[in-house]
């Protein structure tokens, strides 16, 4: 059975909701049938089949083609399937996403792996602002799986994040980890200002040292025993994370934000 | 049954069913990850008066560590669930806790998972943390010397304790040696521990007493010096009697220890003394599990 695919015909003006194109929706589906579902298009529906060229039946595998940065939600709430995307995903990306495995050949938008609660999310471009973040009102963000971005991410990564892990690894912008509840972010590119802001709990591991505020406290250097199972975990991972020569144990450890609860750790590889 | 000169007893050792779980210790190095076992195990000979059998299983290379340090196996026996998982909490937070450099990871993933780290982070007064990698919790809790890093639970399994057998011999010294002979052998052996001193006891007993507070004495039948007093199993060349107790994770395990310890003892054989090899039995009534001799060295 080969990967169902949706190759995009043309881009559109306005921007396309994606969320119904998932494989746990598409489930014992026929062709026929999925391309008669009907998208979101700006303030009109657009048929599928009038977006895409459809082809292949696997649905817990699907590919999508000359993908462009206005297809929102892919992978919304995505269970146990596997999703690809060949060039840019609009924003939400994986919102929500449960289980399974979404990977873009490209950029992501707003809100990749917002509130996402587990499996893995590879972006292999660059991802925008609010990278595992909550949505706007919600206490919550990112609670569970595993987002590798091998690129550069937005500011605001893991916002209000809740656990899981995020692992950048090129620069990350302002305000990365802000009101992060728990959970781990390692950056192995730069950090931009206000890194940590509000952050109650969890582990921002830098490869780079960080302009930390004022609120950060030395608690100097440390071997911490951690270390070497969390990097043994990424070693199955496609990832620079993997490389055995990126690991450590040897930190600089920074408690904060005493402005908060104090409890989050910024560690900084020696 | 006689191998080489050493006669092998037409009984059974008679076993019940406990609780186990295994945990690791690693540290710095293995010094001080045995001397933390050591602690841990310390004390948990017996069932009737310590709340559990324990002991060393082996040493771990650092490659199968969890953390890639050298480390120890221990295996923790108990009557109960309730009673093991207390006696894994308490030894944990006296015995690892307190050692240098140590960490303590859970040894077995199946089976009802049972508290090992999950509550001993509170030691941490709000300052611990905690690590869910790979599906397994762990817990941060810092201390003087850095940080004492623990697996949150680990897998609770149904168990056999209590398989024995008894080496008979014409003096002390040798039974002691062919005890330590069948020591060495069946600490090679997976999924097993000698709760007992070295691995040896000398003091087996039989179930009751004529005290009604004990609920175990002196197994008098086999007491050299009560010969001629008592109903004793003893022929009049047997000067000393000593036992080997093994716990093992299914009753297979302690099949193949018994094996090879009593290999060991008849490779000694009676030329070097060891007249006779028996086990502890109580008319079938103390458990369901029976290693019979004579099956297990056919």
């Amino acid at each position: 059975m080969s990967a169902l695919t949706f190759t995009v015909k043309q881009e559109t003006a306005q921007r396309v909701d994606m969320s119904p194109l998932v494989c746990q929706l598409l489930t014992n589906k026929s062709v026929a049938e999925i391309a008669g579902i009907e998208l979101q298009n700006g303030k009109r529906k657009i048929r599928a089949d009038a977006l895409f060229e459809i082809t292949g039946s696997d649905t817990q595998n699907i590919i999508i083609k000359n993908s462009f940065a206005k297809l929102d939600f892919i992978a919304k709430e995505l269970q146990d399937g596997n999703m690809t995307v060949e060039g840019d995903a609009g924003a939400y990306l994986a919102i929500g996403m449960k289980s399974g495995a979404v990977t873009v050949n490209g950029d992501a938008g707003l809100y990749a792996a917002c509130e996402m609660k587990n499996g893995l999310l590879t972006i292999n471009g660059n991802a925008g602002d609010f990278l595992g973040a909550a949505l706007p009102g919600n206490k919550q963000g990112m609670k569970g799986g595993t987002v590798i971005v091998k690129g550069n991410v937005g500011q605001r990564a893991g916002d209000h994040m809740r656990r899981g892990t995020m692992l950048i690894e090129g620069n990350a912008g302002d305000y990365c980890a802000s009101r992060m509840i728990a959970g781990t972010i390692a950056v192995m590119g730069s950090t931009g200002r206000f890194l940590g802001y509000a952050m109650q709990r969890g582990t921002l591991l830098l490869w780079q040292h960080p302009t930390l505020s004022a609120t950060f406290n030395d608690c100097g250097s440390h071997t911490l025993a951690f270390l070497p199972i969390m990097f043994k975990s990424f070693a199955k991972l496609d990832s620079r994370f993997a490389d055995p020569t990126q690991a450590f144990d040897r930190v600089q450890r920074f408690g904060g934000d005493m402005a908060e609860k104090g409890r989050a750790e910024v560690l900084v590889k020696l | 049954m006689i191998i080489n000169g050493v006669s092998i007893d037409a009984t059974f050792a008679e076993a019940f069913p406990m609780k186990a779980t295994r945990a690791i210790i690693t540290a710095q190095n293995e010094k001080w990850a045995m001397i933390s076992a050591q602690a841990m195990t310390g004390f948990a000979t017996s069932v009737i008066a310590c709340g559990c059998e324990a002991g060393i299983e082996r040493i771990l290379n650092p490659s199968e560590t969890p953390d890639g340090r050298p480390g120890v196996s221990i295996l923790i026996f108990a009557m109960g669930g309730k009673g093991l998982a207390k006696q894994l909490e308490t030894r944990a937070g006296q015995c690892v806790l307190t050692s240098p450099t140590s960490a303590l990871f859970a040894g077995i993933d199946e089976g009802e998972q049972i508290p090992l780290g999950k509550n001993l982070r509170y030691f941490g007064d709000g300052f611990q943390t905690s690590k869910k990698i790979d599906g397994k919790r762990y817990w941060r809790v810092p201390v003087m010397d850095g940080e004492f890093l623990t697996e949150a639970t680990t897998g609770r399994v149904n168990a056999v304790g209590g398989g024995n057998f008894l080496v008979l011999a014409e003096s002390q010294h040798q039974a002691l040696a062919a005890c330590e002979a069948a020591i060495i052998e069946m600490k090679k052996m997976p999924n097993v521990i000698m709760p007992f001193p070295g691995g040896v006891v000398r003091s087996g007993s039989k179930v009751g007493s004529k005290y009604p507070a004990l609920g175990a004495s002196t197994n008098d039948a086999f007491c050299p010096t009560l010969k001629g007093i008592t109903a004793t199993d003893l022929s009049p060349e047997i000067e000393s009697v000593m036992e080997i107790v093994i716990d093992g994770l299914t009753k297979e395990d302690i099949d193949n220890a018994m094996r090879v310890g009593i290999q060991a003892v008849c490779d000694l054989g009676a030329k070097n003394g060891i007249k006779r090899i028996s086990a502890g039995n109580y008319g079938g009534k103390l458990g369901p599990f029976h290693f019979h001799l004579q099956e297990i060295m056919a």
